[in-house]
């Protein structure tokens, strides 16, 4: 008896779910990230305040809390129509960019001060200056962290299952009930983990070596 | 307006473009600017020399509100210099800067460096600004290094680029903030030549520079700071050959000897 094949359009369910919450939440955690690092640097209190904030709260709240906020707090406030899929991307796009917000702004400090003093003198306005000058010099520092952030990601989904979400870790869930061995199992859904983590890694490999060709 | 016979400095006349009136700054507890009034003229071309620490660069760096000042005004052609933002940047845009370190833009050629700000600040066409940037990198002769990026330069030319970077903004003035003090001495002059030629044409300048015969052959006025205040100002001639101050004689005596 083989696991994986005699499951096989369930475990490909689990993947794309997934794949689905993880690349979803990733685009959305970029640029909210993107966003709060801009705030954190920028010269309008308020602004920065905000990002302080954003940061603060959801990097030092446990996921989990996360999820059972967004799954049975936010549907009372006003979200009911939500499905459990997409409350589950917002709890972990939220969470996953206090991490990327402080990756980029990190970067951000790496960028010689004189560069943003030279764009200023120029005219330039403060977004211009963060969007021309500052991040293009900031992103090859800032990939590696952003890679590691999002494999953090993809294994942070799985949380989601157990929040009526489906994805890899549910399929573990529904074979354990139907008596599968379950090792095997284990065996095949860290698999299918794996492919999207390495194809993650590879992605941002790809991504810096051509960064480092373009200077 | 008045009878009685005042300094030049102490009235702004009609045609001053950048006045500084009363302007204090502090870092912390030290007072860098204190009372500075200072004007200077369309076409006028000043030179700043004092100590090390005296706040030449913070004057320099005042006028375009990289650093803001705790009292006082200072006014660029008339209009004071507004709060942080848009309107702030357009009048950046009037105000060339060049730093002692050139601050070139490190992932941008030499060509994109001098297009950048006339495409995106005066949102100029790309094939005008283009235009320019090739015509302002031949005048300061560095014309061939286009496509390069600027950590393939000499200092020398990278600070010619970041001259023609200023210029290419069609600035009412330039600031230069020491600018030959990073520059190996054999590249001292090829940039101080490019200065040389910018006072000719008239563009009005702000020179903080240790390179006295600059101030002697091109500026209209030296201004001789120390501990914060403006000590001492007169013709480059008067200057050197008979300081008023002691602070400026004991300065002069200095670096004049070495
Ligand atoms: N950002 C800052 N924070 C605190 N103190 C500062 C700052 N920038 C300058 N200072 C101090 O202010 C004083 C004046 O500095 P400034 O750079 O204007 O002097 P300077 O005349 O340009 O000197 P130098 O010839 O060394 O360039 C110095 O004592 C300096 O240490
Ligand atoms: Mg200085």
């Amino acid at each position: 008896m083989n696991v994986l094949l005699d499951n096989f359009a369930l475990f490909r369910e689990g993947f794309l779910g997934t794949v689905e919450l993880t690349a979803l939440s990733g685009a959305i955690a970029l640029v909210l990230g993107v966003i709060m690092a801009a705030f954190r640097v920028s010269p309008v209190p308020p602004l920065r305040a905000f990002g302080t904030v954003w940061v603060t709260l959801l990097r030092n709240t446990p996921l989990t809390l996360l999820f059972f906020i967004a799954a049975l707090v936010l549907p009372r406030l006003g979200l009911n129509t939500w499905s459990f899929f997409r409350l589950a991307v917002l709890a972990l796009s939220c969470y996953t960019s206090a991490f990327i917000c402080e990756a980029v702004r990190s970067g951000i400090n790496t960028v010689p001060l004189g560069q943003a003093e030279a764009a200023r003198s120029l005219g330039m306005t403060f977004t211009q200056t963060l969007r021309l000058i500052i991040l293009p010099q900031a992103t090859r520092t800032v990939l590696p962290p952003i890679g590691s952030l999002l494999i953090a990601l993809t294994k942070n989904s799985a949380i989601a299952g157990g929040f009526s979400v489906f994805e890899l870790f549910s399929v573990q869930k529904t074979l354990g009930e139907e008596g599968y061995n379950i090792f095997a199992i284990f065996i095949w859904v860290a698999v299918a983990y794996l492919i999207i983590t390495l194809f993650i890694s590879a992605v941002f490999r790809l991504l810096e070596t051509r960064l480092a060709v373009a200077r | 307006m008045t009878e009685v016979p005042v300094p030049k400095d102490a009235v702004p006349a009609a045609d001053d473009l950048v006045v500084l009136k009363d302007v204090n700054k502090h870092f912390g507890a030290l007072h860098v600017l204190q009372d500075i009034n200072l004007s200077i003229g369309r076409g006028e071309v000043v030179v700043v020399i004092g100590p090390s620490g005296s706040g030449k660069s913070t004057l320099c760096r005042a006028v375009n509100r990289l650093e803001t000042i705790d009292s006082g005004l200072i006014t660029i052609d008339g209009k004071p210099l507004p709060q942080e933002g848009k309107e702030l940047a357009r009048l950046r845009a009037d105000v060339g800067m060049v730093f002692q370190s050139f601050n070139l833009f490190a992932h941008k050629t030499v060509l994109e460096n001098v297009t950048l700000g006339q495409v995106k600040v005066r949102k100029a066409g790309k094939k005008a600004a283009e235009e320019r940037a090739r015509s302002l990198l031949d005048r300061v002769g560095v014309g061939s290094q286009a496509d390069k990026y600027p950590a393939q330069l000499s200092g020398g030319q990278q600070q010619r680029v970041a001259i023609a970077r200023a210029l290419a903004m069609e600035p009412k003035v330039m600031l230069f903030d020491e600018p030959t003090s990073a520059l190996d001495p054999e590249m001292i002059n090829e940039v101080l030549e490019v200065m040389q030629q910018l006072a000719r044409d008239g563009m009005t300048m702000v020179v903080v520079t240790h390179e006295m015969g600059f101030a002697r052959s091109a500026a209209n006025r030296v201004v001789f700071m120390a501990d914060g205040r403006i000590v001492e100002q007169a013709t480059p001639d008067q200057f050197f050959s008979n300081p008023r101050s002691d602070r400026a004689k004991d300065f002069l005596s200095k670096i004049l000897h070495h």
